[in-house]
């Protein structure tokens, strides 16, 4: 029962570390933002799975109802979901300009344009 | 009756002001009006810091809702000094930001410049001012998406590519925060960082906490480019445009150094942090090796800008020292080097954007001969630069002073040694520039004008204040020692 509990958490830490390992290890600048977004949202979860109350209810107030699930973190994530888009769209927008400025979007591409530059 | 209201006005005005740039859209205009809103958040910080010496703590409760329920501004003498410091900068770069603005970026966006600008000015007083963790994040993100803005802005097309690497960085360590402060938040059930020091104590056991702890104690040394996850920052203040470089260089990573001193000593308390989890044992060396390995990387460089970005990896090595000591010493030396890297570096970076404007280089080989070619602007890079070594009667000798002094106070010498030894390391890089520009001939012999009158204001203004604050150290010297004792729980 304990391991079904926790689904939740484990669903988030493996999402989690899929986004870092993505984020880091791809060489495809859109991929590696797809892997942040994963790993933002892994976070999104882990907020929002701490704000459930056992047998608590949406926290709207009614009649006969004693126990609510903390509504703080749902709010705290809209927040971050604002800025999980910004930062989404900001990095695309930024491999955009990218792509016109190399004709490519893979990092070790870009990188060996770079050193001929020089 | 304005009084009351200090604290929120330093940001409203500055967040207010941003979106009414693109609505003005005249390059002067903007330009006029971002000045003039950096000079009113000056008066309103140095309003605030006279207010906090004289009366202590000012907490002010957002829309009357009282911490810890609403979010709380809390105003001590150690974020007074960091709003102070930020936006001194801010102000005084306004002067260099016309003609060097003019310059690097295309006319049609100005006003978007100046947006981002005051966009990530606002972020960096709001990590300073705010009270409530979650905040901290959300201010984070407004600072760090409007500098990312303004690093793309660059001219080289490296300067995208260094906008990307920093993005995916700074996003990773801004998370890593968030998850820090949702284990903190799922402990304590409180977000206010006053009443998380007073919650935090009783779950210090539990594993949750430590696991809060590691997350926000390493999202927060990537966002201050501690070694070795500074690799996001050389490319970064290389390839910016030169009046992003100084502003980022001067304010950015101090005030993540402050973050870092709020959560781990405000927060968490000195004696979990240091005497049960023992984290100097971490950043004395892991200090250490940064200003090595940064100083002899900043050697090795043939770009001035670059050169100087890792020179300030190495400096931030010396804060971090500092703060590793754990002591009244230490911490004076490491928040007064906090302020004064600040001015010397941003000194430094300006006087590059100065050659840059002239000989639209930053490489070594292209400053052949500056010195006879631009004295005024070269006579400004060596005094910083100065500065920068530690020679007394600069600011960076009062720094390295209260660092050594903070060592031997320890007894451990081979520390204050180490420490004396990497400023030849600095000698080094700064005598690379010197050489080349004094006693090697320039290539062709056109005539170089210097740069404009504004831009040497600000210049001059902040070369001058590393020899004033050098010679007269008692400001910022009392004020670090009260934040310092402030920070340690005893009144020095």
């Amino acid at each position: 029962m304990i391991s079904v509990g926790l689904f939740n958490y484990w669903a988030c830490m493996i999402l989690m570390m899929i986004g870092l390992y993505t984020a880091i290890a791809r060489p495809n600048l859109v991929k590696k933002l797809i892997g942040l977004s994963i790993f933002q949202v892994s976070v999104f979860l882990l907020y929002i799975s701490m704000g459930k109350v056992s047998g608590g209810t949406a926290p709207i107030l009614g009649e006969g109802i004693d126990t609510y699930s903390n509504p703080l973190p749902h709010v705290l994530i809209l927040t971050a979901i604002v800025v999980g888009i910004a930062t989404l769209s900001l990095g695309l927008a930024l491999v955009v300009r990218i792509g016109e400025a190399y004709d490519t979007i893979e990092e070790d591409e870009i990188i060996e344009r770079d050193v001929v530059n020089d | 009756m304005i009084d009351m209201h200090l604290p929120i006005l330093l940001i409203v005005v500055p967040l207010v002001s941003a979106p009414l740039c693109v609505l003005l859209r005249q390059k002067t205009l903007v330009w006029a009006f971002a000045s003039l809103v950096c000079v009113a958040s000056l008066g309103i910080a140095s309003m605030l810091l006279i207010r906090v010496l004289e009366e202590g703590v000012i907490s002010y409760a957002i829309g009357g809702w009282i911490a810890p329920w609403g979010i709380e501004y809390r105003v001590d003498t150690i974020n007074a000094f960091v709003l102070l410091l930020v936006s001194i900068i801010a102000a005084v770069l306004m002067f260099f930001a016309l003609p060097s603005v003019a310059d690097e970026i295309s006319g049609k966006q100005h006003y978007l410049f100046y947006t981002a600008y005051l966009l990530c000015f606002t972020g960096l007083m709001g990590i300073a001012i705010t009270g409530d963790a979650f905040n901290v994040f959300v201010f984070l993100e407004i600072s760090s998406l409007s500098s990312y803005t303004l690093i793309a802005l660059g001219r080289d097309r490296r300067a995208l590519t260094a906008s990307y690497q920093y993005l995916i960085m700074g996003t990773l360590g801004a998370t890593f925060i968030v998850i820090g402060i949702g284990l903190m938040y799922m402990m304590t059930g409180t977000l206010n960082m006053f009443d998380l020091s007073e919650r935090l104590p009783a779950m210090f056991e539990t594993r949750t906490a430590m696991v809060a702890f590691a997350f926000l104690t390493v999202g927060m040394l990537i966002k201050l480019a501690m070694f070795p996850m500074h690799m996001w920052l050389p490319n970064a203040y290389c390839y910016a445009p030169s009046l992003v470089t100084a502003f980022l260089a001067a304010t950015a990573t101090k005030v993540s150094i402050y973050v870092f001193l709020r959560f781990t000593f405000t927060v968490w308390g000195a004696e979990f942090v240091f005497e049960k989890l023992k984290l100097d044992a971490f950043l004395i060396p892991l200090s250490l090796i940064g200003i090595y390995v940064a100083s002899l990387s900043a050697i090795y460089q043939t770009n001035i800008k670059r050169l100087l970005a890792y020179s300030s990896v190495a400096q931030i090595g010396y804060m971090m020292l500092g703060i590793g000591f754990v002591s009244i010493t230490g911490l004076t030396g490491g928040i007064v080097h906090l302020f004064n890297h600040a001015l010397m570096k941003a000194a430094l970076f300006l006087s590059v954007g100065c050659a840059v404007l002239r000989l639209g280089s930053s490489d070594l080989a292209d400053w052949k001969g500056l010195g006879r070619r631009m004295p005024v602007t070269m006579a400004a890079f060596v005094l910083a630069g100065l500065s920068l070594i530690g020679v007394p009667l600069t600011v960076g000798f009062v720094s390295k002073w209260y660092l050594i002094l903070a060592a031997l106070e320890k007894g451990w010498w081979p520390i204050a040694l180490l420490a004396l030894l990497s400023s030849l390391l600095a000698v080094i890089y700064v005598w690379r520039v010197v050489e080349v520009a004094y006693f090697q001939k320039a290539d062709d012999d056109s005539n170089v004008k210097e740069a404009p009158l504004m831009m040497q204001i600000s210049m001059w203004v902040l070369t001058g204040a590393t020899l004033y604050f050098g010679i007269q150290t008692d400001l910022t010297v009392n004020v670090a020692q009260r934040a310092a004792g402030l920070l340690l729980g005893v009144t020095p």
